[in-house]
């Protein structure tokens, strides 16, 4: 297998409370070092709660976001790209279905548009293309001339996904594509994304705060916590074995029929502005000793591919 | 809160430099000599030579800039040469009359404002509603300055209710009573528009808070429909109208330019406008900076106001 | 284009402003073409004529000019000062605006402090000291007039801009390869347009009293010339002895701004999406009822909370959204049901309805009961539903950012819930509202009494909720997806306090929810919602491991399950109805594998005992 991205101790962090002259009052660490890795052709799961930095990161990714320091690497692509070069190659797919398309341009604006400003194609080319991509996403060609305030949230994320394809790029971010939809709908957009996948030979990066979608699609899962990557492996190993006690809360915590409710009963996450100096999971984490609270643990190999951040890992 | 007022007093600073910045540009514009202007038929060459050297016109422009600015520091504003008389004597004399008339009218226009505004809301398309959006409509449509000439003939020509026009009356005048009816007519004239906006805006901000979920909430704790409205909604929306109001400050006492004139109210508007009226440049510049600097602290106040309104601004 | 002349047209204010503007137009366009007298001619023999007298129609001015021929040049040149100087503010104003917010950064930092420097002037000051600058004259006071209004215009389009360069679609507009310049010509304009129209047409009428103003200070239009404003201003002199000539130009410039106002509310009225969806009507006390029927019987009769055949609809103009259908669920004491279903089938409308807290208008209860021990409630007179809200029946709602109010402290919104319903002391309220805050395991509880709502994290927020609606041990919590808006960490710890707190206070709950596995860990019985109706009703393990409606079993096989490994998911293909046009018979119908000619004709009931199903061919037998 190839290499698909990867990036290199990529971080963000933001400035908080800027003023004109001097510095700003504090910043907000959203990503700390994060090296990641997707082979072509496979589906990366990223999960992690509300504020954990998954966008961040995925906004860096695809270029609209600078990063504060570290390399991405996608298919030969390395920084200082602009999000036109970055386009060509990678995609995004946003959350909100209906604020991710222009409420004021008809679809076959929306779509031409990447082929326009990337390919540069002609018209008749244009339509041709657009035709084949439309019916990719099953939907029907005479929704082409439509505004996008006609359509439901699902029927909108597809045309999404859509314009996704017309970028002709073979790496899809797809921030939490399902999360504004209801679960007869989120079914059929997932599948719709398998499906594509199959055909078109893509490869995915999946953002959820669901544990059992990212399982239900990902071939690999890295769980975020707190700008940081904690634990990292094969998505059928990581929530049914987990070895960072974070994990664990997580995977307890999902609510599953037939099982007492899980999960503790306190704690919540570290200020950002104060973050802790060791494990910023220490506070809540019932194994915590000395060291966790003075030195940040990193990500290392526990056991086969399966990596995780902690001075005291789970055991199996 | 004391250290968020001492910020905003901070900020304020840049503020004031920067309205003497624009001023003394605006002024630079002029066309001509200020100096031949002010001499008239006495301007011959010599004449006008020695008063530029004497006023500083002689100097490059950022010079005369430093110079203007430490003077007013000193409460130094420079001499009107129309009047023969130091220009903050004059400012600060026409400022009080001003701040009479604007401060009546601007009590008016928040009061009556917010509580029309608060009763369209509640009673939204009820009788009451309507009447108060009809008036509204009526008084930010019409010209303050042909308002009051219209009330000078009802009330005071035809009626005789109410004097004519000044602030005191010319006999026999000088006390309280007498000051509040002077004052009754160009006080309602200049505050019926700020009223009307204020209005509008109060309606329209209760009317988005009332959609709130937090007022489902107070309502399905069994909070009362009069405490729903007075309390938790007014204050939600007080967020909204506070700022409005500082706007509105400032309209009132633009307005209260034409009032005085019409009412022959002997405040700093109708100076500023027969200074222009004959060229009296270094009253112009002195009345604006002075308004405009009492202003920005007159916003400061509604800023601190807003603040103890709001927990969520005060960081 | 034309939805917005449609809604322009049926507002009545609007077309009377667009009718009076319009015959004022018509007038000053045909003025050169009338037979006038000219507007400058002085005739003293001729002053102050009265009007109708001697052939003058309006009579005469001060220097015995004809009024009417002043009155329509001078409405003219009014009226196109005013429009310029809207247009020149508007447009410079718009473009500094789209600027400064979607470069943001730096540039909008410049820009601005240097916007806020002009607007810290109260806006005549600086219209009067550029007059000084430039000199009197109508030109100059057009500049004046349009330069303060820049500021205006610049803040407004500002904030419009930086709302929609923050929206994904100009994300997305980046990756499909577009530049900055493009980016704004056809993303943000488009999109900022409408607001630049509406300020523009709000404030016309604002800057023609302005020039208006400025001339009547004798420092715009110059004499002879006249516009409205210079007429006025030199009438005054002799306002007592001949007031026609004041009233003519005054009530012209009146009349003027007074339909351009009209107007301009109308446009925005029409332009503004939200008025457009009458979504601005204020939600009243208490939902309207409009009940044809006397309710039906008492069915059950231990039930603390039961609702029997309960119909509410939204009525929008012409269309009628049928949220609830004829809903019935029992609630037994201490018992704790899940209601389930997709976003719009309903829930949310049902709970709301049991206190009469759906808005209204739109919304109006048509049918049905709704009983508190017995007792009907629909209907019921405001004073009765307010002392029984919180007091008897509490809700939880489900993000607690913005149903607890932001500028209050939480322990005075808690002292408030127990005091309206409670005659007792602040202090010893206080005292209530602190060991509630410790029940819902709220550390620090006496510190955290003081906070404000946005000084809180989520969970503490619901925490707070959840210790209001117990606030007066009511006898029904009713909770709408009290945990969606949260983490699944914190959601699990809700659920947890949720169970405990019902469990030892015997509370019975309303739970709905979309999520099957919450409904599963935490609820005795569970109803299915499907398109504004009861599609199926069980206890939970009934429910859920042998579901008996076609739409429950295959909902449930669309959700991801933690722990079941990478698969294909079995989607429902389709969409749920609308609620205002839904299909005859069986709802679930268009969907439905299963469907039968039948399924479509007739109405289908809800049938069963304890175990009930709405379908003719249901997965399970439930007899
Ligand atoms: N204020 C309203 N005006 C018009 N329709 C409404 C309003 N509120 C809700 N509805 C409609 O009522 C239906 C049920 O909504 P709701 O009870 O909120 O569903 P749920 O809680 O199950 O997501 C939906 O079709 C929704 O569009
Ligand atoms: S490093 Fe320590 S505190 Fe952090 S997760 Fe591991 S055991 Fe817990
Ligand atoms: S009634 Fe018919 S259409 Fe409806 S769920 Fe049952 S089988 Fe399907
Ligand atoms: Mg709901």
């Amino acid at each position: 297998m190839s290499l698909a991205l990867e990036t290199r101790d990529l971080t963000k962090t933001f400035d908080v409370g800027k003023r004109l002259l001097r510095p700003p009052k504090a910043q907000v660490h959203a990503v700390h070092p994060t090296s990641l890795r997707v082979e072509n052709g496979e589906t990366l799961g990223i999960v992690g709660e509300s504020g954990c930095g998954k966008s961040t990161l995925a906004r860096m990714l695809v270029g609209l976001l600078p990063p504060s320091s570290g390399t991405i690497e996608i298919e030969g692509l390395s920084g200082g790209s602009s999000p036109a070069d970055f386009g060509r190659v990678i995609q995004y797919v946003f959350q909100d279905p209906v604020s991710s398309l222009n409420p004021r341009k008809t679809i076959r604006q929306i779509l031409e548009a990447p082929l326009i400003h990337l390919h540069g194609m002609g018209r008749s080319e244009r339509a041709a293309r657009i035709d084949e991509i439309f019916d990719s996403v099953s939907l029907r060609g005479e929704f082409l001339n439509r505004y996008p305030h006609e359509f439901s949230g699902g029927q909108a994320q597809r045309i999404g996904i859509a314009r996704a394809l017309a970028a002709n790029a073979r790496i899809l971010v797809l921030d939490e594509p399902v999360s504004a939809l209801d679960v007869s709908v989120q079914a059929q957009v997932l599948n719709l994304l398998a499906d594509l996948k199959d055909e078109l030979g893509l490869t995915y990066l999946f953002i959820s705060h669901d544990l059992a979608v990212v399982e239900a699609v990902s071939d690999r899962v890295a769980v975020l916590y707190f700008g940081a990557v904690v634990e990292e492996g094969r998505a059928e190993n990581i929530f049914a074995s987990p070895r960072h006690p974070y994990t664990r809360l997580l995977a307890e915590s999902a609510p599953v029929v037939g099982r007492p409710i899980g999960g503790q009963a306190q704690g919540e996450l570290p200020d950002p502005m104060n973050p802790p100096p060791g494990c910023a999971f220490a506070s809540r984490c019932p194994r915590a000793t000395d060291i966790c609270r003075t030195d940040r643990p990193e990500l290392r190999p526990i056991e086969g591919d399966q990596r995780a951040a902690c001075h005291h890992p789970l055991d199996p | 809160m004391g250290g968020y007022i001492l910020k905003r007093l901070v900020s304020a600073v840049p503020v004031l430099l920067g309205i003497t910045v624009i001023v003394f540009a605006i002024m630079s514009l002029i066309p001509g000599d200020p100096a031949t202007a002010i001499l008239g038929s006495y301007a011959t060459p010599e004449n006008v030579e020695k008063l530029n050297r004497d006023l500083g016109l002689d100097k490059p422009l950022v010079q005369q800039y430093f110079i203007w600015i430490g003077n007013m520091l000193q409460g130094d504003f420079g001499r009107s040469f129309a009047l023969n008389r130091p220009v903050l004597d004059e400012v600060l004399d026409r400022f009080s009359a001003t701040l009479v008339l604007a401060g009546a009218a601007f009590v008016l226009c928040a009061v009556l404002g917010i509580i029309a505004g608060v009763i369209s809301a509640a009673r939204q398309y009820g009788w009451a509603d309507r009447a108060i959006t009809v008036a509204v409509i009526l008084g930010i449509s019409i010209p303050s300055f042909f308002l009051g000439m219209m009330m000078i003939l009802l009330f005071a020509v035809r009626l005789k209710w109410l004097p004519v026009s000044g602030m005191y009356a010319i006999y026999g005048g000088g006390d309280l009573p007498d000051l509040l009816r002077h004052l009754a007519m160009p006080a309602i004239a200049l505050s019926l528009v700020a009223t009307g906006v204020v209005a509008r805006l109060s309606r329209a901000a209760m009317l988005e808070v009332l959609r709130q979920d937090f007022i489902r909430t107070a309502r399905a704790k069994g909070v009362g429909e009069r405490r729903v409205i007075w309390g938790h909604a007014l204050r939600a929306a007080m967020v909204s109208i506070i700022p409005v109001l500082g706007i509105q400050a400032g309209f009132v006492l633009s307005g209260a330019v034409y009032i005085e004139i019409v009412f022959q109210w002997p405040g700093v508007g109708r100076m500023l406008v027969d200074a222009i009226l004959k060229r009296d440049l270094l009253l112009v510049q002195g009345g604006v900076v002075f308004v405009a600097a009492c202003y920005v602290f007159f916003n400061i106040v509604v800023d601190v106001a807003q603040s103890l309104l709001d927990p969520r601004i005060r960081t | 284009m034309s939805t917005f002349l449609k809604l322009l047209a049926r507002n009545r204010l609007a077309v009377f402003g667009a009718a009076v503007l319009g015959a004022i137009i018509l007038l000053v366009v045909i003025t050169p073409l009338l037979p006038l007298p000219d507007p400058n001619a002085t005739a003293t023999a001729d002053r102050f004529k009265r009007p109708f007298s001697d052939g003058f129609i309006l009579g005469t001015d001060h220097l015995g000019r004809d009024l009417f021929s002043r009155l329509l040049w001078g409405t003219q040149l009014s009226l196109a000062v005013g429009l310029a100087a809207a247009l020149i503010a508007g447009t410079i104003g718009a473009a500094i605006g789209i600027v400064a917010g979607y470069f943001g950064g730096r540039i909008d930092n410049v820009i601005m402090r240097a916007i806020d420097m002009l607007m810290a002037f109260p806006y005549i000051l600086l219209a009067l000291a550029i007059v000084a600058a430039l000199g009197p004259g109508l030109l100059n006071a057009l500049y004046a007039v349009a330069a303060v209004n820049i500021p205006f215009f610049a803040r407004n389009v500002r904030g419009v801009t930086v709302s929609i360069a923050h929206k994904e679609f100009v994300d997305a507009a980046r990756l499909s390869g577009m530049g900055h310049l493009r980016i704004i010509t056809t993303e943000i304009l488009p999109n900022v347009l409408p607001v630049v129209v509406i300020a523009m047409s709000t404030t016309i009428g604002w800057m023609i009293l302005e020039t208006a103003g400025l001339s009547f200070l004798g420092l715009g239009s110059q004499p002879p010339q006249a516009d409205l404003g210079s007429m006025l201003g030199e009438a005054r002199a002799a306002m007592i002895t001949a007031p026609h000539t004041s009233i003519v130009p005054g009530v012209m410039i009146l009349l003027i701004v007074m339909s351009v106002n009209l107007l301009g509310d109308g446009v925005r009225d029409a332009l503004d999406p939200r008025l457009r969806s009458g979504a601005l009507s204020r939600p009243m006390a208490a939902t309207l009822v409009r009940r044809d029927e006397t309710p039906p019987e008492k069915t059950d009769t231990k039930a603390v909370l039961s609702l029997e055949n309960l119909e509410t609809r939204f009525e929008v103009g012409a269309r009628i959204y049928r949220a609830v259908g004829g809903v019935s669920l029992a609630i037994q004491p201490g018992e704790c049901v899940g209601l389930i279903g997709e976003s719009g089938s309903g829930k949310s409308v049902t709970a709301l309805s049991v206190m009469g807290l759906v808005a209204s208008p739109p919304g109006v209860v048509t049918g049905g009961a709704v009983r508190l021990n017995g007792q009907d409630l629909i209907g019921a007179p405001y004073a009765r539903l307010r002392a029984l809200r919180g007091d008897r029946v509490a809700y939880i709602f489900q993000d607690p950012l913005s149903t607890l109010h932001p500028l209050y402290r939480v322990g005075d919104q808690l002292t408030e819930a127990i005091r309206v319903h409670h005659r007792i002391s602040r202090d010893a309220a206080h005292e209530r509202a602190v060991k509630l805050l410790e029940d819902v395991h709220i550390p620090n509880a006496r510190a955290r009494a003081r906070s404000y709502p946005h000084e809180l994290s989520g969970g503490m927020r619901q925490r707070v909720a959840i210790a209001m609606a117990l606030a007066n041990e009511p006898e029904v919590i009713i909770a709408d997806e009290p945990t969606t808006a949260l983490d699944v960490t914190v959601q699990a710890q809700i659920l947890k306090l949720l169970d405990n707190l019902r469990r030892d206070r015997g509370v019975s709950i309303l739970f709905i929810t979309h999520d099957f596995g919450v409904v599963g860990q935490l609820c005795d019985r569970v109803a299915v919602m499907y398109a504004g109706r009861i599609v199926e009703e069980g206890t939970t393990a009934e429910v859920l491991d042998a579901p008996a409606h076609p739409y429950t079993k295959r909902l449930i096989a669309c959700v991801p399950e933690l722990g079941a490994g990478r698969r294909e998911l079995h989607a429902i293909p389709g969409l749920p109805p609308a609620v205002d046009q839904l299909p005859h018979g069986c709802a679930f119908a268009p969907r439905c594998h299963k469907a039968t000619g039948l399924c479509a004709t007739s109405d289908i009931p809800l049938d069963g005992r304890k175990r009930k199903v709405r379908c003719i061919l249901p997965e399970e037998d439930v007899a």
